[in-house]
């Protein structure tokens, strides 16, 4: 009995904080919030940030190497490109490009996705058998020759980008709010809210969605590096945003025709994609340790 | 008239049923949990329902509340007929009809506070909202002997003891007239399992209420029930004053229930223990006749072939089998 009153019994932590420590105790995955955090400062404080003017064209600095290179001026740190346009100040604004479509796609993608994961699950029925369907036929397609289809249709532009990218992503947190779903609607707190009046609505958004939360968050962010790639891919092949827009994509593809006499023009923004896909990888993965345990080695 | 009428209540579960099936006409496997059981549970009392793992008992209780809805029958609660309700007339009705659960984990959302758990009620029947909602909530909390300063916490912050008692204060909160306890104190410590039913026993006497009881613990169900029905497959076998069931069961299936209870002391001469061959039987492909004749020791021919009818042994004492007036017991030294 006395042994008890000894024992220091720690303050008991809530979920959430708990799985915050063990992210923060993951140094990679700390190491790349620091890397993501950097683009996401870069891409909001643009104007201030950048030594040039991204879409400026100067002839006479065509090509021109990095700054450490023979030839070079440090004011244009990282060389410049077929038109003579600085490749840093256009990789600092091609992040906002980037991370605003990476954000707005799984934004997009995981509120649908929740919305029909939902209602698939809980109803089950021929709601299922409809939604699941759809989602069949959509994980038929090969991801980029669907979106590039979308994008000839629809035409270039950046809210059309976002939305060819949702159309399909929206399958990925749909399926697996689906079932999860399946699993929590058996659980006794959902008969218990049931039997005291609770409506499906409530259950729904009340009782199931904040329990299968963290597997969505984790999914949806390991989806938007996939989806930060996609949008390059779009970019390289000419049918993302539109010049003279800086997008890492097109700057990776302006680059190829110089690859032999000016390696940078391409080299750059291609590690910058490489960077914040990196990053966000590494990060969701760690969010994924922390939050989810069920899903990770 | 009673308070809980329950009429021929059954309870089946289709499987899905293939093309071929379906172009046959051929109903498929059909899973009777719950076949035509009637029983009344007067106002005031306490029904204990007992039964073996996988009898159907619990499946019942959630029939009769509609959590599951059942395949025939009726329900009659209070000269309601509660089977025939529309969604907004038994949303309403579930004020009057609350459950308690078996799994105190299982059956609090983890991710909501004490006070969203218990006050839920209140806020889905419009009852009361904000401070005064907070208020009758945390009255309530203390009625079930916690603490009105535990409002805010998370359920993962108490025992199991802890949270069956909110699992009742949440059943309690709209001042329910009846209760199906789903076996609330078995997956409890056997100290906090008498902590509990004093609990319900001392709510039921204070608040008026019914309750019908579903365990598979005779004792509990002795101690605290005023009537017992015993359950096999799916059907009610016997029913009756707990006195007279217990002291003087009529039914082979509740004789070798009763002698399955342990006892200590070293009166074991007194009765010889009743073994039942074998398993409950599927209820996928249940017996014909009498559903205990695979099991029962007594089985002959007749029972093999016709369904015994439920047969009044005076006294509200009744029970369903083709050999009670043969005056066999499975019980030695004359009980």
């Amino acid at each position: 009995m006395t042994d008890a009153a000894i024992l220091s019994v720690p303050q008991a932590e809530s979920l959430f904080r708990r799985n915050l420590r063990d992210f923060r105790r993951n140094r990679l995955a700390m190491a790349s919030l620091i890397v993501i955090l950097v683009f996401v400062v870069m891409a909001v404080a643009a104007p201030l940030i950048a030594p040039q003017d991204p879409n400026e064209t100067d002839l006479l600095r065509r090509l021109q190497p990095p700054g450490w290179a023979p030839g070079g001026d440090w004011a244009y740190a990282l060389g410049c490109d077929g038109l003579g346009r600085d490749i840093l100040s256009r990789i600092i604004y091609g992040a906002r490009i980037s991370i605003f479509i990476g954000l707005a796609v799984i934004f997009l993608a995981t509120g649908v996705g929740i919305l029909a994961g939902l209602a698939a699950g809980y109803f089950r029925g021929w709601v299922d058998v409809v939604i699941s369907r759809v989602v069949d036929i959509l994980l038929g397609f090969p991801y980029l020759i669907f979106a590039i289809g979308l994008m000839a249709m629809m035409g270039p532009g950046l809210m059309n980008i976002v939305l060819a990218l949702a159309y399909k992503e929206w399958v990925i947190p749909c399926r697996v709010v689906r079932g999860e779903t399946l699993a929590v609607r058996e659980l006794e707190y959902v008969e218990a809210a049931r039997a005291l009046g609770a409506g499906p609505r409530h259950i729904m958004w009340r009782e199931i969605l904040p329990n299968i939360l963290s597997p969505v968050i984790v999914i949806s962010t390991i989806r938007m590096a996939n989806v930060i790639i996609l949008e390059a891919s779009l970019s390289f092949l000419g049918l993302g945003v539109q010049p003279p827009t800086a997008s890492w994509g097109s700057m990776v593809s302006d680059g190829r025709a110089f690859i032999l006499e000016a390696w940078w023009v391409s080299t750059f923004p291609g590690i910058a994609i490489l960077l914040l896909v990196l990053a966000i990888n590494v990060a969701s993965q760690g969010l994924r340790d922390a939050f989810d345990p069920r899903f990770s080695e | 008239m009673s308070l809980l009428e329950v009429t021929g209540l059954s309870k089946h579960y289709a499987g899905r049923p293939s093309l071929v099936q379906r172009v046959t006409r051929d109903p498929g496997q059909v899973v009777r949990a719950v076949n035509g059981v009637s029983l009344a549970v007067e106002r005031g009392e306490v029904l204990g329902l007992i039964g073996e793992s996988g009898c159907g008992k619990s499946t019942l209780g959630r029939a009769i509340l509609r959590l599951h809805e059942p395949s025939a029958g009726r329900v009659t609660f209070d000269g309601t007929e509660v089977t025939a309700l529309a969604p907004p007339a038994l949303k309403a009705m579930r004020r009057r009809m609350q459950i308690i659960f078996q799994d105190p984990y299982a059956s609090l959302n983890p991710r909501r506070t004490v006070a969203e758990i218990v006050g839920l009620p209140l806020a889905l029947h419009g009852i009361a909202s904000g401070e005064e909602a907070r208020e009758i909530t945390a009255r309530v909390l203390e009625r079930v002997g916690l603490k009105a300063g535990q409002l805010d916490r998370y359920p993962h912050q108490f025992s199991g003891g802890q949270r069956q008692r909110i699992g009742i204060a949440r059943a309690l909160v709209s001042n329910p007239e009846f209760i199906v306890c789903d076996e609330p104190v078995s997956a409890l410590d056997v100290s906090i399992q008498a902590q509990i039913i004093a609990l319900l026993l001392e709510l039921k006497r204070d608040l008026g209420l019914t309750y019908l009881f579903i365990s598979h613990d005779i004792s509990v169900i002795g101690y605290l029930s005023d009537r017992v029905a015993v359950m096999y497959l799916g059907e009610i076998v016997e029913t009756g004053p707990v006195a007279a069931v217990l002291d003087n069961p009529r039914h082979p299936y509740t004789q070798s229930l009763l002698s399955a209870v342990p006892e200590i002391g070293a009166r074991r001469d007194r009765k010889a223990r009743v073994r039942l061959q074998g398993d409950l039987p599927s209820p996928l492909n249940p017996p014909k006749g009498c559903k205990f004749h695979t099991r029962c020791p007594l089985a002959t021919g007749i029972c093999r072939s016709a369904a015994p009818q439920t047969r009044d042994l005076g006294g509200a004492h009744s029970a369903a089998c083709h050999r009670l007036d043969e005056g066999l017991s499975l019980l030695e030294g004359g009980r």
